[in-house]
């Protein structure tokens, strides 16, 4: 498979590249924001997702989905990444559908109806300190009955106060550290024992505490086999890491381009400042960044697509590099706008916000460098 | 089975059961690499394999048949190559006919020309030499002042070229040479010539690694024959537009100084690993030198999506024409960075400049050489200018 995208998926990138910037673009943003929706999103607009067919990507043709890959979430989620657009599309149909595609047929007409029609919203519930460590999730879920007991707090829930459904994932044996023993569960909120508590982030999303309190779900719960949840785990993080790398690339594509816009265009000691060698320079240099970035971000979405077992690996390299090059652009961009760019008034500040929330979201920079060299043995 | 299936399989026989153990070994320096030629150095195995490889056109895998390559598709070309680097089997034959003169001849070049010099590259027979800088003509290279008077049935060529690498070695050059002197782009040849002609001087240039492959190249009064027999003539493209010739080659050099960033090695942290030592964990036994070598293997393994996508998208004709000089930068610039890492990781013992242990300060001397890679074929300063005029489109001071 050639490294750029076929004629499909560039038709794709168009109408999503159209859709975001016609529908959710920085101004639908600033919208939402400042009205302090309690969501952080509109799900009308989330509605057109589903009617785009965006939230079926990931689902099988089978069942009512468009039956694509991660290359192709990817090409949306830039598009996200580039307009700022606030909606539920990367927990709910790109790490949420990946997770139910590794579950049983009952599960997945549960909720997939829903998904694909743009009502339902899904949240995980993964991290349980400040920074992404899912070999350590300590969380319980104890045999009750016919199905489990979940006593525990999740945090950096995203869209978890939006959402119908958590994909959580808990220890039904062992403990911190080990690899066996985990179990992801799906989770209806309005279960009984849970509570959550929304907080507005940085960029103005919305990602909840949740505390569950003896919450009871059945065996049909469970996604997977019980205490065999790494492995479903290890597809959704996947999945949503990849994701997240090809979001961020947006976010880091949309900055640079109205950064060189706006040194194209201010003037400055009666010069053009873009006509400076230092700025060039430097902008050229986000420009190969970003590019690699891209490279790798496509290449973890191909290699994910193909099942290659080195995807793995590929993905790692996607987080954290599009991490570093977003980092680099959305930084060079604040700074090159000079006083503006502190202003509330002017994007590039939003897009600032955005990219580090995204670096925290499913492991930064450094978490997938150290991965990296564990894969790598050393 | 589909027919790319099976050219694997047939492919893997064939390496397997012709490729000479020596050529299987991997290689230690610059001194191992095989370059052909009229007077050729070849070590046990090189000559062999450079033969059996020719004989099939897979020197040059690509090429048609009729220059002698192997005509092979781009799906199959990638897994040949694919399966050498599997199998761990080295280049049969490297060169700059086949990575640069080859390319421009074969977009360039009458078909006269493309049967009269092609095939012996293909074979390994003609090495070639590139002759562009000159001692004032460094990144403003049309300012090259080496002039070619039209002398009938003749040129005569005089003038200095230098960082001519391996002119000492080479039996040919394609060389740039001013046609006309009232014009700058417009007025430059794209030349070929033997190198035994008589008034044509080569000297080595010692450089800080201590070794070098350049040279400075002095011609005085060459007489460069104007055809080398019908339709054959010793300029590539027109008469005054060997510009266009030397752009397009130049794109060329630069993918390929850029490489894959990598050298081979496929992690530096763990090979690092297994030489520094490890802590009870099995980790690098030093936090500080870890974290540096993943954040190099991250960026080596970016490069190299990198430059796939680049392969990709450039024999699609979908990549922006200047998007070469973005890989050089960033080629380069990572591997001057890996280079650095190797020289901490490998501590004193790699500072010895002439030991066994340090295998005739191999490390330095490699260390010392990429500090060249950001200034040949173009500086990164260069290609920053580039990139953000031509592809970044922004204004001229």
């Amino acid at each position: 498979m050639p490294l750029y995208l076929n004629d499909d998926q560039k038709m794709l990138q168009d109408s999503a590249a159209d859709f975001m910037k016609g529908e959710g673009n920085v101004a639908h943003f600033r919208e939402f924001r400042d009205k302090n929706c309690k969501d952080g999103f509109s799900h009308a607009l989330w509605k057109q997702f589903a009617e785009m067919g965006f939230t079926g990507i990931l689902v099988s043709e089978d069942e009512g989905g468009l039956g694509l890959g991660h290359t192709e979430a990817g090409v949306v989620l830039e598009e996200i990444g580039r307009n700022l657009t606030p909606s539920p599309f990367l927990t709910t149909a790109v790490a949420g559908v990946e997770a139910l595609n590794a579950g049983g047929k009952a599960l997945r007409d549960k909720y997939f109806p829903g998904i694909l029609s743009g009502d339902s919203v899904l949240a995980l519930a993964i991290d349980e300190g400040a920074k992404h460590r899912p070999d350590q999730i300590a969380m319980a879920a104890t045999r009750a009955g016919n199905g489990f007991k979940l006593d525990g707090k999740k945090q950096f829930v995203v869209q978890g106060g939006s959402a119908d459904t958590l994909i959580v994932a808990a220890r039904t044996s062992g403990s911190a550290g080990d690899d066996k023993g985990l179990t992801l569960f799906a989770v209806d909120t309005s279960v009984g024992g849970l509570s959550r508590d929304s907080v507005r982030l940085v960029d103005s999303a919305m990602a909840a505490h949740v505390e569950f309190d003896g919450v009871v779900v059945d065996a049909d719960a469970v996604i997977g086999e019980v205490d065999e949840g790494g492995a479903v785990l290890k597809r959704m993080l996947n999945a949503g890491r990849a994701g997240a790398a090809a979001e961020t690339l947006g976010v880091g594509a949309g900055a640079m381009d109205i950064t060189v816009d706006y040194i194209k265009g201010r003037k400055q000691f009666d010069t053009i400042i873009g006509s400076f060698q230092a700025l060039q320079h430097r902008t050229a240099h986000l420009y190969s960044e970003m590019e690699i970035a891209r490279a790798t971000v496509l290449k973890a979405q191909q290699m994910l697509d193909e099942g290659s077992s080195k995807a793995e690996m590929m993905v790692s390299v996607a987080k954290a590099k599009a991490g570093k090059a977003t980092s680099l652009s959305v930084k060079e961009g604040v700074q090159m706008h000079g006083g503006v760019g502190m202003t509330d008034e002017y994007d590039i500040g939003l897009y600032m916000k955005r990219d580090r929330a995204l670096a925290e979201f499913m492991g930064d920079t450094n978490y997938h460098t150290n991965l990296v060299a564990e894969m790598h043995g050393y | 089975m589909s027919d790319l299936e099976s050219f694997r399989e047939e492919t893997v026989a064939w390496l397997e059961a012709n490729c000479p153990p020596e050529m299987r070994q991997p290689m230690v320096d610059e001194s191992d690499i095989c370059w052909g030629g009229k007077n050729p150095t070849f070590k046990p195995g090189q000559k062999e394999w450079m033969d059996k490889m020719a004989a099939k056109g897979w020197t040059v895998p690509d090429w048609p048949k009729e220059y002698g390559g192997g005509g092979l598709s781009r799906a199959e070309t990638k897994i040949l190559l694919q399966e050498m680097g599997r199998l761990k089997i080295r280049s049969p034959l490297s060169s700059f006919g086949i990575w640069m003169l080859g390319p421009a001849l074969l977009h360039f070049g009458s078909e006269e020309q493309k049967l009269h010099f092609l095939p012996p590259i293909a074979r390994g027979e003609v090495r070639w030499c590139q002759g562009y800088s000159e001692p004032g003509s460094g990144s403003d290279l049309a300012s090259l002042q080496t002039s070619a008077e039209d002398k009938g049935d003749h040129y005569l060529i005089n003038g200095q070229k230098i960082w001519t690498s391996y002119a000492d070695k080479a039996d040919w050059i394609f060389c740039l040479t001013r046609t006309d002197k009232t014009t700058k782009h417009k007025g430059i040849s794209f030349m070929l010539f033997d190198m035994t002609n008589e008034g044509v001087e080569t000297k080595p240039i010692v450089l800080i690694s201590g070794q070098s492959a350049f040279c400075e190249t002095f011609f005085t009064d060459v007489e460069v024959p104007k055809t080398y027999g019908e339709g054959v003539s010793s300029v590539v493209g027109e008469v005054n537009r060997g510009w266009d010739v030397a752009k397009y080659l130049l794109g060329h050099e630069r993918s390929m100084i850029s490489g894959d960033g990598s050298s081979g090695a496929t992690s530096l942290g763990s090979k690092f690993a297994d030489q520094y030592g490890r802590d009870e964990m099995g980790r690098l036994d030093d936090p500080m030198l870890r974290a540096q070598m993943a954040e190099m293997d991250i960026d080596v393994l970016a490069f190299r999506a990198m430059a796939e996508r680049f392969g990709d998208t450039f024999k699609a004709n979908l990549c922006h024409p200047a998007q070469p000089n973005m890989m050089k930068y960033a080629g380069t610039e990572i591997n001057k960075r890996r280079h650095e890492l190797i020289m901490s990781a490998g501590g004193s013992e790699v500072l010895e400049w002439e030991s066994d242990a340090s295998n005739g300060g191999l490390t330095a001397r490699g260390w010392l050489r990429t500090k060249a890679n950001s200034i040949e074929g173009g500086t990164s300063e260069v290609m920053l200018n580039v990139v953000s005029k031509q592809i970044l489109q922004l204004p001229n001071a």
